[in-house]
């Protein structure tokens, strides 16, 4: 059986909040429809869904409004009929075996035992994920995991099937990986689907209807998808959703001939462990004032070896060493340097910004490194609100690092590392689950960097960023 | 993460409930608090050492797993051989040290004490699955499985939140503070961490409330957790064990309620 949704002047506000994450939404989803929800960042995509998944809590998690309805009664009453599938697999893994996790679910439903282990081992057939029952969920691809999550929800038979950017973290296999289960699966049982996604061709072959709310309340647009991208692409890419067939606008530079490198490394093995080598006898190097990409699988230690060029992670074998140029008078190698005269010649950006988030508010984030070079407050004033100014943060100044979000820790994280100018700027996954909008200032970003006559490297699945910034290209293997 | 469940090699403990493993620890170590003296100490450690040979531990990995209590008995005896209650002949004094006959015993009875509470605890202790462990405290103890599985699962978290610190670390370095002021760097770690746990654990929370967790409905467990004969059996063993130790004492005209000195 499946579920038809109703949603009438429906909203919610977080507890202790002023604005309303969702307000006046009004809405029918017929039972077996297929749904891609959009809407900017901030228009409570992610509060629906949780809402339509009965996890928003009760009255002291926030206030409701209006009625929100599955088949008549509030998802919260009805927990089993609906399944949430989010972001970040890791997270969402509860036990340590792959058999255990997927059973969870059931087990808390009350299913009889007898019942359970066919219905486990049907969904992890369903999602094509043929690993022992046993096995560790740690020892899975990124792919795997997030498909070991989908069976764990599907295990329960829900009538409404909810994703929530299910694939921001994955490699271009995992994504689809995933998006090939759901398919599967919502075709065999025609369940009621809802996927909130900002990569919208992705998800273009399953869905048949497109729902855009608007981020000061209410639905902007509904219809079906050829005629949604059609009549209001620029709606829609305005509000950070890659509509499907429009380029991004940004083209490759034109390169001038083999530039000489800034990094090199000599037969590198990497590692975060030295005991666990994740790659050896790598030979590359970076080049000046050009970008290089880093690809390769999950787990291939692409991540390492930008920590380890980035002077952050010692070399367990091999060295990595610095043109004459960048290097320091007393090494040439990164390793070796202290932390300040890293600053201005190799900075990185994280994977995860809330890492290197070290202060309060966002202005003291950009400052702080000028500060450890000893700059002049008025300098630092000048650089701190420039920068601001061209990452579009300049009215969250007073704002601590933390509360930001997604999109704009992104950008803060890099205007932290760009305020020192480094000569050599490393970033790891910097446009992971970006919407079009910040997916666009990265690279103008990088375009800057690179006009400056500085090498940048990026670690990156992204085909889009590679399309338009893969000047250099290394391939680590699995 | 091998954080949680190191290599420990298989043994016939293994075909036990790890419920039981707790009650085996405890009834070879409670009756020994019972007296301090050198004869049960001894008896108790040998059987341990015994039992533990017997049921599949190789003598190379029950040194390597207990190096923590074979170096905690010995510095525990040395205190008492230096300052314990002093009787018989003294062999050696200064200050407050005195070597007696009485302070002598006492160290060696401390050291077999030390060694027969520990060793058995430790190897009882290693290798026990987690997950089996949940399934035996909720199913066969019976404690409440929302405590038991939300613990389990936060588990799992502890392997995340050691990647996590390890790249605030790396971040501090990149960051131009890693060359002074380490408290201040220590201060915005655990800042930073504390964030990411409760980012993490809310999320794994609306995971697992997703998936029906602490709803209204008797939950069933897939696998369940049996104590069977074998269970019983082992119960049974340990106590002889214990008794033999502790009878071995008064047979021995040695026992010594604790407290009550000679």
């Amino acid at each position: 059986m499946t579920a038809g949704i109703t949603l009438e002047g429906w909203g919610w506000r977080h507890a202790g909040r002023r604005a309303w994450a969702v307000r006046d939404a009004t809405l029918t989803i017929e039972p077996g429809e297929r749904v891609l929800l959009l809407g900017s960042s901030g228009a409570g995509k992610s509060t629906l869904i949780h809402a339509l998944a009965g996890v928003l809590g009760g009255a002291d998690e926030g206030e409701e409004a209006g009625r929100l309805t599955l088949d008549g009664q509030h998802p919260a009453a009805q927990r089993g009929r609906t399944a949430l599938v989010m972001q970040d697999p890791d997270s969402q893994i509860v036990l340590a075996r792959v058999g255990d996790d997927v059973a969870f679910g059931l087990e808390n439903l009350g299913v009889p035992r007898d019942e359970i282990g066919p219905r486990v081992r049907a969904s992890l057939a369903a999602v094509g994920l043929d690993v022992a029952l046993d096995r560790n969920t740690d020892h899975l691809s990124g792919g795997q995991k997030q498909r070991l999550v989908l069976a764990g929800a599907l295990a329960m038979r829900p009538d409404v099937l909810l994703l929530d950017e299910p694939t921001a973290n994955l490699d271009s296999e995992g994504t689809q990986e995933v998006r090939d289960a759901v398919a599967r699966v919502v075709a065999e049982r025609g369940s009621t689907l809802v996927v909130v996604e900002h990569r919208v061709e992705t998800w273009l072959p399953v869905v048949d209807r497109v729902v855009v709310l608007a981020a000061g309340g209410g639905v902007v647009v509904d219809g079906a998808p050829d005629r949604v991208f059609r009549d209001h692409g620029d709606t829609l890419a305005e509000l950070g959703a890659w509509v499907p067939g429009r380029p991004t606008g940004v083209t490759k530079r034109t390169m001038r001939p083999t530039p000489a490198p800034v990094l090199t490394t000599s037969d590198l093995t990497v590692a975060y462990d030295k005991r666990k080598p994740v790659r050896t006898g790598l030979n590359v190097s970076l080049p000046e004032a050009t970008s290089t990409v880093v690809t390769g699988p999950n787990g291939a230690g692409k991540t390492t070896l930008a920590l380890t060029l980035a002077g952050l992670l010692p070399p367990v074998a091999g060295s990595v060493d610095a043109a004459a140029t960048l290097a320091t008078r007393k090494s040439r190698h990164p390793i070796d340097w202290s932390s300040k005269e890293l600053l201005t010649r190799i900075g990185t950006v994280f994977q995860e910004p809330e890492h290197q988030f070290v202060t309060t508010t966002v202005f003291d984030e950009v400052a702080i490194g000028l500060q450890a070079l000893k700059e002049t407050p008025a300098a630092i004033t000048a650089r701190v609100n420039e920068l601001l100014e061209l990452l579009h943060l300049a009215r969250l100044a007073k704002a601590n690092p933390f509360t930001l979000s997604g999109g704009e820790k992104r950008r803060l994280s890099v205007g932290t590392v760009l305020a020192t100018r480094p000569r050599v700027l490393v970033l790891d996954e910097p446009t992971f689950g970006q919407d079009r909008r910040t997916w666009l200032d990265m690279v103008a970003l990088v375009q800057l960097q690179l006009a400056d006559g500085n090498a940048v490297v990026s670690v990156t699945h992204d085909a889009d960023y590679i399309e338009v910034l893969g000047e250099h290209h290394i391939v680590v293997g699995r | 993460m091998s954080l949680i469940a190191p290599d420990v090699p298989a043994t016939r403990l293994d075909r036990l409930n790890p419920v039981t493993r707790i009650v085996l620890a405890l009834t070879l170590t409670l009756p020994l608090l019972l007296t301090l003296d050198v004869v049960s100490g001894a008896v108790a450690l040998g059987l341990s050492l015994s039992a533990a040979l017997i049921v599949g531990y190789r003598p190379g990995f029950i040194l390597r797993r207990t190096w923590p209590v074979l170096l905690a008995a010995p510095l525990a005896s040395v205190s008492m051989a230096l300052y314990g209650r002093p009787s018989g002949q003294v062999y050696f004094e200064w200050f407050l040290i005195r070597v007696t006959d009485g302070s002598l015993m006492l160290a060696a009875a401390v050291f077999l004490r030390v060694l027969a509470l520990g060793v058995p605890s430790i190897l009882l202790f290693s290798g026990i699955d987690p997950t089996d462990m949940a399934d035996g405290l909720a199913q066969v103890w019976r404690l409440p499985a929302r405590f038991v599985l939300g613990t389990l699962a936060g588990f799992r978290l502890i392997g995340e939140m050691l990647a996590d610190w390890r790249m605030l670390g790396l971040a501090r370095r990149a960051r131009g503070l890693g060359d002074t002021g380490a408290l201040k760097r220590f201060i915005t770690m655990a800042f930073a961490l504390l964030v990411l746990a409760i980012r993490r654990g809310s999320k794994l929370a609306t995971a697992m409330e997703s998936r029906g967790f602490g709803g209204p409905t008797e939950r069933t467990w897939a696998r369940p957790s049996l104590v069977t004969r074998r269970d019983h059996a082992a119960v049974a063993i340990a106590v002889v064990m214990a008794v033999t130790a502790v009878l071995s004492a008064v047979v021995a005209g040695t026992f010594n309620f604790v407290g009550t000195g000679t």
